[in-house]
C-alpha cells in the first residue's frame, strides 16, 4: 500500500478493490482534512474492505463508524464540507441511498448556487452499486440517473482499477460533490496494473475502449466488460465495435461520443438500470440532437426492465444485460 | 429491566408468569424457530439456502412478542425476524422459498397480515403507524407491531415513526431488538444512550425494557402493550435486551470485529435452555415430552422443506411480473423481448 502523495512511480497488480483503498489511503496522507465515514468503514474496513486498514492506520479521528442512518451521515457530511474538511462518505449500497436523498436533492446540490459560491461542497460519496452477484433485495440498484438528474452534483462511475484509483482521487480533489459509484461485479473479478502513487484520470473524459468503424457502444461501469465481449465476439465476425467507457456521467463527455457516432452511424447503449428515463435516455437524446445526420440505423438501448431488480437467483441474469444480448442488437444496427 | 425467570431458569416473579399452556406454547416456538435456524446453516452450507441473517440466541425476543399477537394483527418484521414471523404463523415453506431468493417466499397467506421481510432499515416503522390508524378508523381493535434493531433506530424513520404513533395515539407495538451490533457496530458506537427503552419519552408514550433473552418476560411486558394498543392506550416501545450470538448473515465474519470473549456470556443466558429448566421444574415438561415435541418440529420441518423443494424455479418473463396491475405497453413490449431472447436461447440449446 502506498503511504505518501507521491507522483506515480512504476505500477501495482491490483483488483479494483484494493485500488479504491489505494487511493483513499493516499488521500487521507495527503490531506488531514480528508475524512472518511459511514456504516461499517472503520473497524471492520467496510463491507467490501473498500476502507480495510485505514482506520488502523489513520487513527479514528479520521475514519470512523457512523451511527445507521443515511440522510444524517450526509447532512453531516455537508456541514464537515461547509466548514473546511474533505468528507468522504461511504452509503454502503447504493440502493440504500434513498432516505438520504432528502439531503442530496435539497441541499449538497445545491449549495453553491444558493451561496453564490461562498460555500461549496469538496464532498465524495462512494457507493457500490449494480448486480451479478446475487444480492438480497435491493442491493443491487443502479440509482445513477437520481444523481445525475440533480443539478449540482457530478456522477462518476469506473469500469477498471485503474481508473478506479485515478477517477476517485480526482473525485476527491473535486471542489464540488461527487458521487462515486462502484459496480460490486467489479471489485474482485479483475485485476490490472494500476500506477503507484497520487495518479488521477480527470473527470469528465470518456475512455475508448475498443476501436471499431461500424458500430459504437456506450456504456459504463459493470457494463464495459460485457459490452467487451460482445465487441470481442464481433469483431471475429469481421463487424469493428468501438466500445466507448463513459467514465463520468456528469459532466459527459459527449465530444467522444458524437465523433465516435460520426464515424459508424449506429449507436447502442448499454446499461443495467430499468429502461424508463434511465440515464441511457439522455446518452440517446444527445445522439439525436447533435449527430442524427450521421445515423445509419436507429439508436438501440440494452438495459435492465422496468421492474425492480429481481434478487431471484435463477432469473437475475435475464435483467442485467449480458453479452449475447449486446451482441444482438450489434447484429440488430447492422442489418437495418 | 423485566424479568421473569433468571437465566438458571429460576423464576424471579411469580406473578409474571403466564398460564402453563401459554408457556408450552412459547417452548414450542422457540423450538421451531430454533430448529429453523439450525437446519438453515446446514442447508446454506449445501447450497440449499440462500444467504439469509440468523437469529439463534434471540428466540425469546422474537417469539415471546410476536405470540402476544393474533392472527389479525400486523406484523412488519426486518430479514432478522424469522423467529417472529414463523410464531405468527408464516408457513416454513415460504419462509424457505423467500431465503432460496424464489418468488415463492413473496407470496403471503391471505389469513396472516405479515408483510415480507424488510430489507432497507427502519423503513417498515413509520409504515406500522399507517396500518394501525387504519385499523383503528376502520373500527376494529387490531393492532400493528413492528421490529427493529438497536442500529435500525438510529434512522430517522424510526424517530418519527414514535412521534406519530405518539401523536396519532396509534395502536402499535414498537419492538426495538437490542441485539448489541449493526454488523460491525457496537451499539455503544451507534449511540450513546444506554437505555434504549427511553427513547420513548421524548416521543411521549410509555417504554419498557426487558430481558429479551427470557420468553415469559417479553411475552408479558408485549401483552400488556398489546391489550393497551386494542384498548385504545395507544403505543408502546419496548426494547428486548439480547445479544447476537451469531453472525450477521451466514456469509460475515464477526472476527473482524468481535472477540469470543465478548459473545462467550451469552450462551449462559441461552433462552432455549432457560424455558426449558423452567419448565422441566415446574413439572409441565419430561425429557420424554420434550422428545415427543422434538420429533414432531423436525418432521414438521422436513415436510415443510419438501413443499419448499416442489416450488417451480421461476420463468424468465416472471421478472416483470406484478410491477403494475395491468402492464404498461413497456413492460408488454419487455416481456415479449424476454420472451423471444428465451425462446432462441432453447433453440440454440436444442
Ligand atoms: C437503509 C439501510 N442502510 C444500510 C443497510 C445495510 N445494513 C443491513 S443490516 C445493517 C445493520 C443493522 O443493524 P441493526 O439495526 O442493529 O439490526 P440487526 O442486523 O442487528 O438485527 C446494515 C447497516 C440497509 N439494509 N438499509
Amino acid at each position: 500500500m502506498t503511504a505518501t502523495a507521491t507522483p506515480p512511480t512504476g505500477t501495482k497488480n491490483m483488483t479494483m478493490v484494493a485500488a479504491i483503498n489505494d487511493a483513499l489511503d493516499i488521500a487521507l496522507a495527503a490531506d488531514d482534512t480528508v475524512h472518511i465515514f459511514g456504516e461499517d468503514v472503520g473497524v471492520m474496513g467496510g463491507v467490501f474492505r473498500a476502507t480495510d486498514g485505514l482506520q488502523a492506520k489513520h487513527g479514528e479521528g479520521r475514519v470512523f463508524d457512523t451511527p445507521l442512518a443515511e440522510a444524517a451521515i450526509v447532512g453531516m457530511g455537508i456541514g464537515m464540507g461547509l466548514a473546511g474538511l474533505k468528507p468522504i462518505a461511504e452509503i454502503q449500497f447504493a440502493g440504500f441511498l434513498y432516505p438520504a436523498l432528502d439531503q442530496i436533492l435539497s441541499h449538497l446540490g445545491r449549495y453553491r448556487h444558493r451561496t453564490r459560491s461562498r460555500y461549496h461542497l469538496p464532498m465524495v460519496i462512494r457507493a457500490p452499486y449494480g448486480g451479478g452477484v446475487h444480492t438480497p433485495e435491493q442491493h443491487a440498484d443502479s440509482p445513477e440517473a437520481i444523481l445525475a438528474h440533480t443539478p449540482g452534483v457530478k456522477v462518476v462511475i469506473p469500469s477498471t482499477p485503474a481508473d478506479a484509483k485515478g477517477l476517485l482521487l480526482s473525485a476527491i480533489n473535486d471542489p464540488d460533490p461527487v458521487f462515486f459509484f462502484e459496480a460490486i461485479k467489479l471489485y474482485r473479478s479483475v485485476k490490472e496494473d494500476v500506477p503507484v502513487g497520487d495518479y488521477r484520470v480527470p473527470i469528465g473524459k470518456a475512455r475508448i475502449v475498443t476501436q471499431g468503424d461500424d458500430v459504437t457502444v456506450i456504456c459504463y461501469g459493470g457494463m464495459v466488460e460485457v459490452a467487451q465481449k460482445a465487441a470481442a465476439a464481433a469483431q471475429a465476425a469481421g463487424i469493428g465495435v468501438e466500445v466507448i467507457d463513459l467514465r463520468t456521467l456528469v459532466p459527459m463527455d459527449t465530444d467522444t461520443i458524437i465523433t465516435s457516432v460520426a464515424k459508424t452511424g449506429r449507436a447502442i447503449i448499454v446499461t443495467e438500470a430499468p429502461r424508463t428515463a434511465g440515464f441511457h435516455s439522455e446518452i440517446a437524446a444527445v445522439i439525436a440532437e447533435e449527430a442524427i445526420e450521421h445515423l445509419r440505423a436507429p439508436i438501440v438501448r440494452v438495459t435492465g426492465y422496468d421492474a425492480p431488480y429481481p434478487p431471484f437467483t435463477a432469473v437475475e441474469d435475464v435483467y442485467r444485460p449480458n453479452p449475447l444480448r449486446v451482441a444482438k442488437a450489434i447484429r440488430q444496427v447492422m442489418d437495418y | 429491566m423485566v424479568q421473569c425467570l433468571a437465566p438458571d431458569g429460576s423464576v424471579v416473579r411469580e406473578d409474571l408468569l403466564p398460564e402453563p399452556e401459554i408457556r408450552l406454547d412459547l417452548y414450542r416456538q422457540m423450538r421451531r424457530a430454533r430448529h429453523f435456524d439450525e437446519r438453515g446453516w446446514v442447508l446454506y452450507r449445501q447450497g440449499r439456502l440462500g444467504v439469509f441473517p440468523p437469529f439463534g440466541g434471540m428466540e425469546a425476543s422474537q417469539v415471546g412478542t410476536a405470540a402476544a399477537l393474533t392472527k389479525d394483527d400486523w406484523l412488519f418484521p426486518t430479514y432478522r425476524d424469522t423467529g417472529a414471523a414463523l410464531t405468527l404463523g408464516l408457513p416454513i415453506a415460504r419462509t424457505l422459498a423467500y431465503w432460496r431468493t424464489s418468488p415463492h417466499g413473496w407470496h403471503m397467506p391471505a389469513d396472516l397480515k405479515v408483510l415480507p421481510f424488510y430489507i432497507p432499515i427502519a423503513t417498515q416503522y413509520p409504515q406500522a403507524v399507517g396500518a394501525a390508524l387504519a385499523e383503528r378508523r376502520q373500527g376494529t381493535r387490531n393492532v400493528a407491531m413492528a421490529f427493529i434493531g438497536d442500529g435500525g433506530s438510529s434512522e430517522g424513520d424510526f424517530h418519527e415513526a414514535l412521534n406519530f404513533a405518539g401523536a396519532l395515539n396509534a395502536p402499535c407495538v414498537f419492538i426495538l431488538q437490542n441485539n448489541g451490533w449493526a454488523i460491525s457496530v457496537p451499539t455503544r458506537t451507534q449511540t450513546r444512550a444506554t437505555d434504549l427503552s427511553r427513547r420513548a419519552d421524548g416521543y411521549g408514550i410509555p417504554g419498557v425494557r426487558v430481558d429479551g433473552n427470557d420468553a415469559l418476560a417479553t411475552y408479558h411486558v408485549t401483552r400488556e402493550a398489546v391489550d393497551r394498543a386494542r384498548n385504545g392506550g395507544g403505543p408502546t416501545l419496548i426494547e428486548t435486551v439480547t445479544y447476537r450470538v451469531k453472525p450477521h448473515t451466514v456469509a460475515d465474519d464477526p472476527s473482524r470485529y468481535r472477540s469470543e470473549a465478548d459473545t462467550a456470556g451469552w450462551d449462559a443466558k441461552d433462552p432455549v435452555t432457560r424455558l426449558r429448566t423452567h419448565l422441566l421444574n415446574a413439572g409441565l415438561m419430561t425429557e420424554a415430552s420434550e422428545a415427543a415435541l422434538l420429533a414432531e418440529i423436525a418432521a414438521e420441518f422436513e415436510a415443510a422443506l419438501a413443499e419448499a423443494d416442489s416450488y417451480p424455479e421461476p420463468t424468465p418473463a416472471e421478472i416483470l411480473d406484478h410491477v403494475f396491475a395491468e402492464p404498461t405497453p413497456q413492460l408488454k413490449k419487455q416481456r415479449a423481448e424476454i420472451l423471444a431472447e428465451h425462446a432462441q436461447d432453447q433453440k440454440e440449446q436444442a
